[in-house]
This record gives structure tokens, sequence and C-alpha cells, in this order.
């Protein structure tokens, strides 16, 4: 009797677990069905290198929005990084852990505000700032780089945190024992440790930035230029996805899935290297006696 | 062991197909989509109707012209609005009924000192030729181009009708005639077209080429920046469908639309 | 000149003193801004009536509906799908090259951009499958966006139960289904429960994906095949189409509540998994 049971429920899970991962298996395949053979038709070079967006003329070249995305997702990284790493060794290492535990959980919390709002409020706020202090239309690469850097600094401190928290303290004590102060046991002895840890937080806040929509589109400017200054209106590759998606058939819609295979690709690159190098750290470090 | 998972995932596609097709859309309900230069209008008339007949279901979306005629072909929508001046050959198979007509206004920020364009001025800045206010008289500042996206009535329509244009890749690119409005209001270097039917307070309209973009100079033919509105449905329209375009060119209907900014399609 | 070590650290620790307080102040900042002009429009009235003149006027009830029902339904798909397939992978089958495959894969579409998601959700569910826009299309393409996160919380909260529980269970005579169910299930919990908060959160402030695929429609949903607005969108709609600043900054204010609280929620619990599992 009960063996039966086994054997049934063993097979719902089997099923369950099949459908789930066949669905996702599903939005994979659709996207690069849809989207590679574009690709290979009108040729790699002509999609990424080509700088002319005109679906109507049949011509996909999706280069200004890699420039874009690339130039806003650093910026982001430029803001986000530093101030996210500053903040978890401090909030670690220079604070008393009540504080900390009260510090890091509403950092975390903060990191749920919705990406429209920080949109609204780059727009409100920011760009008319950006316009009158520094030119342009106020609407650029600056206001996406900010708004984006401030977005993902709840997830470079939340991760960047868990790794300089689970260096050991017998290499702080160590240090501190051979007369280093505060801060020199950190520089030189804990932030080393938890290098690939912090790393792995830049990359995967990295991934976060290349993937926001909302928030760019409402205050980078979806112009369909190549930037040359920080104060240029600019549109990324999510940006564009959403701007044509209601209207995009055929070759145009393909070229948008084909957008999708690029930031996917992107994605999983940096995903990789992140857990490779948290990997890396769990088995290298690990060696040592 | 595999024949196992065979038999399963079998079993698995078939549940899950008799489910979707199961589900078939079969109710009361339409959806209208497309220009978003007429959805506002479009939401106040279905706000009207369903306040009369409370058993119909309209659903307003947006997106643009092209979405409207994708969405009518797809059967997304059960009617697609677009604003263009002609249809576009994929759009031929759709019946069509124009419902009103609408008139682009070009607007500026209220501190703006200008207050009439003229046509080759508007050639002329959106193509990027002309980058600065001082070239037009007014202050020494950059012209900030706002336009709207590539599948865009409205934008189709203006491009259409003063020619000439290819936009500047240094044009802001905003998705509706609302976001554009909030745009130009933000920005005192601002300059966009949109439909008369949202200018509020917030923006300025200027003249083009001296003419007002009124319902009275649009009916006497002397505004030029005008395009009908059209109604795009699969076949012929009927159920909830038919009710709402009857009661759009309805008096009543006609005018609610005269009442707030557009033109009636007589 | 070498500087003294103690000069070197007060000046570091004063440099990243600074960095965190900014880095504080920016964020509370941001929700201070928000709450401060949209509480004041907040009130039982504006929670629970009915939006008037698209949204210019009136409360913004039926948007709460579509934020609650939308990722109601998206759990309601994605849990069970979720941990059953956790529980498959680590209770049923051993570790094999094609578990580490299938964890991979799933890590890579967590981190898949939700704009992909809206646009196979258009495609697939609004266009091909011809749900429209609706509640189903929206609440699918929710699914299936945090079905990798589900899968990989969950997979990590059942292996953090320690073997010896298990063994316990086996040697007791239970059969590996009574283990999960009555052992492993209950003491897995709290971290199931909290990588499924952490996806109501995410599906209450999506934005991208919710408005391609579930529509505009302010009018309460009757069926799943209606379109429906949650608050995100309509936050997003009113704002950048500038009907009422007003009404935005009072539905971003819910917002944010609403989505604090499900991530406190979410922290409340983590950490009484943690208390447990310390005991």
């Amino acid at each position: 009797m009960k063996f039966n049971r086994e054997k049934t429920v063993e097979r719902l899970l089997l099923t369950v677990a099949f459908s789930a991962i066949a669905s996702l298996l599903l939005i994979a395949l659709f996207i690069f069905k849809e989207g590679v053979p574009f690709i290979l038709k009108v040729g790699p070079r002509d999609f990424l290198l080509s700088s002319d967006w005109s679906p109507q003329a049949g011509k996909f070249g999706i280069y200004p929005m890699i420039i874009a995305s690339l130039w806003i997702t650093l910026g982001a990284m430029l803001i986000g990084a530093p101030l996210g790493v500053a903040g978890a060794i401090f909030l670690n290492e220079f604070v008393p852990r009540s504080v900390m535990r009260i510090v890091k959980p509403t950092i975390e919390l903060l990191a749920g505000i919705p990406s429209v709002v920080f949109g609204f409020i780059g727009v409100v706020v920011l760009a008319p700032l950006i316009r009158t202090h520094l030119g342009g239309p106020g609407l650029s690469v600056l206001a996406g780089a900010i708004v984006l850097g401030i977005m993902v600094l709840p997830t470079v401190i939340s991760i960047s945190t868990d790794a300089i928290g689970a260096v050991p303290n017998t290499y702080r004590e160590g240090a501190l024992a051979l007369g280093a102060t505060r801060w020199q046991a950190v520089h030189m002895v804990v932030l080393k440790a938890a290098r690939s840890g912090i790393v792995a937080s830049i990359i995967l806040a990295m991934g976060r930035a290349v993937g926001e929509t909302m928030a760019v589109i409402m205050v980078a400017g979806n112009a369909l230029k190549i930037p040359h200054s920080p104060l240029d209106s600019v549109r990324t590759l999510t940006a564009n996805i959403a701007m044509e998606m209601g209207q995009a058939t055929g070759m145009h819609r393909q070229a948008l899935f084909a957008t999708g295979v690029v930031l996917f690709i992107v994605i999983m690159i940096l995903n990789s290297i992140a857990t490779a190098a948290v990997r890396r750290r769990i088995g290298g470090k690990g060696n040592k006696k | 062991m595999f024949d196992q998972w065979k038999q399963f995932s079998v079993a698995a596609l078939c549940v899950a197909v008799a489910a979707v097709a199961g589900c078939g859309r079969r109710q009361a309900a339409i959806t209208v989509a497309g220009s978003t230069a007429f959805q506002p209008f479009a939401e106040k008339l279905a706000e009207e109707l369903m306040a009369k007949r409370p058993d119909l279901a309209i659903t307003v979306q947006g997106g643009g012209s092209a979405v409207g005629i994708q969405s009518a072909l797809s059967g997304a929508a059960q009617i697609g609005m677009a604003d263009l001046v002609e249809l576009p050959p994929e759009a031929q198979s759709l019946t069509s009924v124009v419902v009103a007509r609408d008139g682009v206004s070009m607007v500026v920020h209220p501190s703006n000192p200008l207050s009439n364009l003229t046509t080759d001025q508007i050639r002329g800045i959106f193509n990027g030729a002309l980058r600065n206010w001082k070239e037009l008289g007014g202050k020494d500042a950059p012209i900030t181009v706002v336009s709207r996206e590539a599948g865009s009535g409205t934008r189709t329509s203006f491009e259409q009708i003063i020619t000439g244009i290819n936009l500047t890749r240094d044009a802001v690119v905003q998705d509706s005639n609302g976001t554009i409005r909030e745009t130009v209001a933000n920005d005192p270097n601002a300059v966009g077209y949109l439909t008369h039917g949202v200018v509020n307070s917030k923006v300025k309209a200027v003249t083009v080429d001296g003419k007002d973009c009124t319902t009275e100079a649009i009916m006497a033919g002397e505004y030029k920046l005008v395009r009908p509105v059209f109604f795009l449905i699969k076949g012929v329209a009927e159920g909830t469908a038919k009710e709402f375009i009857d009661y759009v060119l309805s008096a009543e209907g006609q005018e609610i639309i005269k009442k707030n900014g557009l033109i009636p399609a007589k | 000149m070498r500087i003294p070590p103690k000069y070197t650290q007060m000046i570091a620790v004063a440099v990243l003193a600074g960095a965190t307080l900014a880095t504080l102040a920016v964020l509370l900042f941001i929700i201070g801004y928000v709450l401060n002009k949209g509480l004041p429009v907040v009130s039982f009235q504006f929670l629970f009536s009915n939006p008037e003149d698209m949204g210019r006027a009136g409360g913004i009830f039926p948007t709460l509906v579509g934020s609650v029902l939308l990722p109601l339904l998206a759990i309601a798909i994605a849990m069970p799908l979720g941990v059953g397939t956790a529980v498959y992978l680590t209770e049923y089958t051993r570790e094999t090259r094609a578990t580490k495959v299938i964890r991979f894969g799933t890590d890579c579409l967590a981190g898949i951009p939700s704009i992909i998601f809206g646009l196979f959700g258009f495609i697939f569910f609004v266009v091909m499958l011809q749900f429209g826009w609706s509640l189903l299309s929206g609440g699918l393409t929710l699914a299936i966006m945090i079905l990798p996160t589900i899968i990989r919380t969950s997979e990590e909260a059942i292996r953090a139960v320690p073997h010896s529980y298990r063994e316990v269970s086996f040697s007791l005579g239970a059969t590996r289904w009574e283990t999960v169910m009555k052992v492993v299930l209950p003491n897995a919990l709290p971290g199931i429960v909290t990588g499924v908060m952490l996806g109501i959160g995410r599906c209450i402030s999506e934005t991208a994906a919710v408005i391609f695929t579930a529509g505009l429609a302010l009018r309460l949903p009757r069926s799943v095949f209606d379109s429906t607005r949650t608050m995100a969108v309509h936050f997003y709609t009113l704002a950048r189409e500038g009907i009422s600043n007003e009404n935005a900054y009072g539905t971003a204010a819910v917002l944010i509540i609403a989505v604090l609280l499900t991530n406190l929620a979410a922290y409340w619990l983590m950490h009484r998994f943690i208390a447990r599992r310390t005991k």
C-alpha cells in the first residue's frame, strides 16, 4: 500500500519537475528560435555594429543601443560599486553589531522599491538638476547612470556584507595580534579574503543594471544616437525592446527577440563569472590549513 | 526508466493542450488598442457608454497607431485605433471607420517667447539643421527636440504633412502623447508635437505658418497638420464592438469628442 | 613622509562612514520624498473607491485588487511547480551532471531582464494563444519569471535541513515521501516562504512585464481573461502622462508600503529560519 503511494508521489513530482523545467526551457528556446535565425540572416556584424535602426526601412543596427547600455551600466557601477563596497566595509568592520543589525535590513528593504519610483524621481528631481547645472536635455546617460547606480546599491551592499562577514575572525585577530590597526587589518587581510565575494556582488549588480527597463525609459531620453558625452540622451537595449514591442511584426519582431538573445548571452556570461568567482573563494580559500 | 519519462511527458502535454484549447476568448468584453492620441477620448467614451450599459465591458489600451493596426490584425484587440493621414498597406485588409479628425499642435515650454513656427523652421528643427533657439529669434539655448517613436500615427502624419523630415538622432523620444506633453512641460528648451486633444496649460501651443490649431481653423481647412482617426476592425463589427462604434459615431459621442478638443468626423 | 597608520585609519573610517551615510541618505530621501507627497493623498476613500476620469480623481481600488490578484495567481502557479521541482531535485535524484545543468539554467533564468519575459509573454500568451491582455497572460508571465527564484531558494532551504533529520526519520521506518512531508518540508518552510514572499514582492513592483501582458484596464476584473492594472502600472501611467501627479504619489506611497511590508515579512521569516536552525 505504502509502496504504491510512494511510487505515485514520485511520478507526480517527476511530472511537476519536468513541467517546470520544460516551461523554462520553452522560454529560452522560444527566444532563441525567434532571434538566432534573424541574427544569422542579417549577419552579426550588421546587427551588432551598424548604427542604423530604421525598422520601416528594414535596417536593424543596434550598435547605438549597445553603447548606450554599456555606458549607463558602467556609469551605474562607477557610482554603485565604490559606495556599496565602502558601505559594506563600514557596516561590517567599524560599526557595532547592534547598529549593523538594524541598518543592513533597512537597506535590503529599500531594495524592494519599484524601479518606476526611482525613474520618476529621476525625471522630477535629477533631470532638471542636470539640465540646469550641466546642460543638455537632462534626460541623459548621466541621469540613467545615477538612478541605476542608486538602484543597485542595496544589491552590492547586501552581497558584499555577506562576503566580508564570511571572512573568519581568526584572520582579523591574527592581523591585529601582529600590531595592525583595524583599517590595516581590513584592507590588507579581510578585503583580500573577501575579494571574490565582493567581485561577485558587483557583477550581479551589473546584470541587474543591464536588465533594467522602466527607469531608463523614463530618464535616459531614448534618442537613437551614439552618445558622445554623458549629457546625451540615449536608448538602451531594454528600452528599445519595450518601445517597439507592441507594433513589431515579422523581421522587426525577430530583431527584438535577437536583442533579447544578446541580453540573454550577456547576462549568462556575467552570471557565470560571478558564480565562478564565488566558487573559487569556497574552493580555493578552503584549502588553507 | 525512459519509458516512464515518455509516458509522463505525453500525459503532461495532453493536459496542457487540453487546458489551453479549452480556454478560448469568448466574452462580451472587447479591447480597443492603438493611437495614444485618441486613447483619452476612447477611454472617456467607453466610460460613458459603460455607465449607460453596465453589461458591456470595454478596455482601452495605448501603444501607438502601429500597435492599433497590429492588434486588430492579430486579434489581440477587437478595435484598433490609428490616427494616420492614410492607412498603410498592412491595414488594407481591415474595415476602417473614421470616427474623428485630429489636429497636431506644435508645443513649446510656456516660458518660450516664440509664438509661431513656419513649416520650414519646423523641418529645420526636426532635421537637426536648426540647433539653437537664437537661430529662431529666441534665447541662446540648445533646442531639445522631442518626438514620438517610429510606430506613432501622430509622428507618421506629422512627418508626412511637413515632408522632408529625417528625424535627428539627437531627438528625445517618448512613447505617448501625454509623455511628450510632460517632457516639454519640464524642459524650457523643448519643442514637440502632439495631438491637439491633450494640450493643456502646462505647454504652449504655437501657431503654424500663422494658423492656430483650433477646431474652426481645421474645419475651415486652414490648419494643415490634420489627420483622421480610424477605428479598424477585422471583418464585420459585431456585438460590443459594434455598439461602441455606433456610440462613438452617434451625436452624443461626437459631441463628447468635440467638447474635449477633437474634431467630429463630419 | 609616511602618515602614521593611526591617521590613515581615521581618514579611511571617515571616508567609509561618509559613503555609508550618503547611501542611507539617498535611499531614505527617495522613500521620504514619495511618502511625504503621497501619504496625504492616501485615505480609506482613496484605497477603496474607483478611479474617475481615468485616474484624475477618485481612488485606486481596482489597481489594489490587480496588485493582489496578479501576484496571487503567479504564486499559485509558481509555488507548487517550484517547490515540487526543488523537492524532486534534492530528495529524489542524485547529484548528477543533469542536476548541475538544471541548477545553472535556473540561475541564468533568474537573472534575465523582466522586459524579455514581457516580450515572451506578449508574443506567446497575448497574441499567439489569444489570451489577450489579461490576468491570465500576466499571471502566467509573472509565474515563469519568479519560478527560477522559487526553485533556487526552495532548493537551498531544503538542502539546509540537516541530513541527520532525514536519517532519523528513515531509521524509524518512514518512507521517503513521509520524510519529506513530515520532516524536511516543515523545517525548510521558513526558507521556502521567504523565497515566496520575495517573489511576491517582485511581482508587486514589476512593471515592464505586466504592462505588456496584463494591460491597462481600470475596471475590476471579472474573470481571468479580463485585463487589469496593477498599482505599479497605474503609478507609471499617471506619472508619465501627467494625468495626476497627486494621485501618482499617492499610488506610489501605497505601493512602497506594500513592498516594504512584504519584504519585512520575508526578512522576519528568514530570521525565524536562522533562529530555528541554530537552536
